[in-house]
């Protein structure tokens, strides 16, 4: 009997050693990534990656770079943002618990983790391709065909919040305004997605951390550039292409100079799911 | 809306605004609609775009492209064997790998940890989930390859695989099938399968142990007190009575992570080592779909720009396929949930 006993306390205890054991090994990698992060790419930081471009190479920076994200990742959250939040209004307003809207939420939860190369190359095949008429033959690689793709990407995750965040407003705000003759789209646009707006801000926020370090659908889309541009519709470089470009460079400058922008990129996509999580336990907060 | 305070407004107003307000619902709906099936179509658009990019390659080679570990710009002949034998096996160790770290780390968050420590760890478990692929890339390329080339490896080849440094075959390689052909390798460097295997585990495991962890929450309370009264440990709460009651929704979590695994692009560029070459060792450079399609597709014309987007159809339809039982595995929770 007691053999019985004994061996079910070591086998819990196993267990338990060995649950502990996973939780150390997923925390130590994550301790590593950060850490040689921080270190190779605090220590390759200096002013002239601000200011230099990378046409210079080991004497230049990365401003092209951080320039064309800044620009692409606009563009993909001013193109992703309407579309996201009316398409999540319809499906929890107007198409809750029909067929067609219980479809096009299930496929765009599919859509939250197809791979992102394979939405580069629609992009490229939908906007790269069709536009090279336009620039007599020649590639037309641009910035906007990059935004579009990560467009994309942002869109299931706005889609899905919002639709998510309107769900959780309560139905006596619809009821109460519909009682005084409110029509719907007004009810809609005024009053549900102010009182989700948080949560919806919040889903931007997580969509624009999550574009932020895409790098595959830049690549046949935006394509790179090593000079300085503002123009939409130029070939563009963006931090990700480059850390990858000079990642597989075999200088070592190049390589200290990939290490200081993926400590960037790291930064900006930490902090913005930080922030963003802020924001919503705020919001939260404030319901009670 | 013009009618003075305490009068009614005129009948003909009040239908003039009934039907404007009608009108604009109507032109509402239907710009909101319009919104909701850009989704439907950016999933069919992109399907439909590299079915009609691969499409080249598909009539050249039919059926045999998936077949033929043929990839040859030279003599313009492609197979898909390679790349998807190196999808397939990277996905697969990284599953190997993470499935039981992620029950793992669940299990800690739900069971055994004491309450003051899940939030912070769990958080930092998901911080896993939040770093841009890339920077595993990197990682994995300067920090993760040339440790594991410089101590894993040599103990690997030696040890079990066919091909050791000082020529003496291990006790493993000669008597095991297969063992000694995965770890036979002569090549000199880190980049190989098993290390993209080893990296996807990393990347996939806050996915799939943050849906364990949630659906582990979903047991009803009573059930594991009942288990917990009779004298049951918390193992066997876990093993016998949580596990059963989620299964669908746990293998719903499993292939959701296999779907990121599958459709890794940057991580795995980084450090597979890019070879089309076929080898059956773990340890030697491989490459999968999205790593080929990243690599080779600015330089590509033609027949081979056809095959990379034949390659980018499969992928597509094969994630599509491992997305879509994930997510009915975990409806089957959501139901069990509502009844």
């Amino acid at each position: 009997m007691s053999s019985i006993y004994l061996r079910r306390r070591i086998t819990n205890w196993l267990a338990m050693g060995f649950s502990a054991l996973a939780t150390l090994i997923g925390l130590t990698f994550l301790a590593w990534i950060l850490w040689e992060t921080l270190r190779q790419g605090i220590s390759a930081l200096n002013f002239k990656l601000f200011t230099g471009i990378t046409a210079n190479g080991d004497e230049g920076g990365l401003a092209n770079a951080m320039v064309g994200s800044l620009i692409i990742n606009f563009l993909g959250i001013a193109i992703a943002t309407p579309i996201g939040v009316l398409a999540g209004t319809w499906l929890a307003e107007y198409a809750n618990r029909t067929k067609l809207g219980e479809t096009i939420r299930f496929l765009n939860d599919i859509l939250l983790s197809a791979p992102s190369i394979v939405m580069g190359l629609f992009v490229y095949t939908i906007i790269v391709l069709p536009s090279t008429v336009l620039t007599h033959g020649s590639t037309s690689f641009s910035g906007f065909a990059g935004g579009v793709a990560l467009a994309l990407i942002a869109l299931p995750v706005i889609v899905r919040t919002t639709d998510e965040m309107l769900r959780l407003v309560p139905s006596t705000l619809r009821e109460a305004a519909l009682s005084l003759g409110v029509p719907q789209w007004k009810l809609t646009m005024q009053i549900l997605i102010r009182a989700a707006r948080s949560g919806i801000i919040t889903g931007v926020l997580l969509a624009l951390a999550r574009i932020s370090g895409e790098t595959a659908p830049l690549l046949f889309t935006a394509f790179g550039n090593n000079y300085m541009t503002l123009n939409p519709i130029d070939k563009m470089s963006s931090l990700p292409q480059i850390i990858y470009q000079y990642a597989n460079d075999p200088g070592d400058t190049a390589h200290a100079m990939a290490w200081a922008g993926a400590f960037v990129v790291t930064m900006f996509v930490l902090l913005l799911s930080l922030g963003s999580r802020l924001v919503f336990s705020r919001n939260k907060v404030s319901h009670d | 809306m013009s009618a003075q305070p305490g009068t009614l407004a005129p009948p003909r107003v009040v239908e003039q605004r009934t039907h404007r307000d009608a009108r604009q619902e109507q032109l509402f709906r239907w710009l909101l609609k319009g919104c909701a099936l850009l989704v439907l179509a950016s999933l069919l658009g992109a399907a439909g775009a590299t079915l009609w990019g691969g499409r080249e390659a598909f009539a050249k080679f039919g059926w045999h492209f998936l077949v033929s570990t043929a990839w040859d710009p030279g003599n313009d002949v492609y197979g898909a064997l390679v790349p998807v034998y190196g999808t397939i096996v990277t996905s697969l160790i990284a599953l190997l790998i993470a499935v039981p770290v992620s029950f793992g780390i669940a299990l800690y968050l739900s069971e055994v940890a004491p309450t003051w420590l899940r939030t912070p760890v769990s958080s930092a478990i998901e911080l896993l989930a939040g770093i841009p692929s890339i920077i595993y890339g990197m990682w994995g390329l300067f920090v993760f390859a040339p440790f594991f080339s410089e101590h894993i490896k040599p103990w690997l080849t030696s040890n079990l695989g066919n091909k050791p440094d000082d020529g003496k075959l291990s006790w493993v390689a000669q008597h095991v099938p297969f063992v000694g052909k995965l770890f036979g390798s002569d090549y000199p460097f880190g980049a190989s399968i098993l290390v993209a295997g080893i990296v996807l585990a990393i990347m996939i495991i806050p996915f799939i142990s943050s849906v364990m962890r949630e659906v582990f929450q979903t047991v009803p309370t009573r059930l594991k007190e009942s288990a917990y009264a009779l004298g049951s440990s918390t193992w066997e709460v876990s093993w016998d009575i949580v596990l059963p009651y989620t299964r669908s929704a746990v293998i719903g979590g499993i292939f959701l992570g296999l779907g990121r695994a599958l459709g890794e692009t940057m991580a795995v560029a980084f450090i597979i080592g890019n070879s089309m070459t076929f080898s059956a060792s773990l340890l030697d450079p491989g490459t999968s779909i999205a790593s080929t399609i990243a690599n080779q597709f600015s330089e590509a014309s033609g027949l081979q720009k056809s095959s990379l987007m034949a390659l980018a159809f499969l992928l597509f339809v094969v994630t599509f396929i491992v997305l879509l039982i994930a997510r009915l595995m975990l409806r089957q929770l959501k139901r069990k949930e509502g009844n």
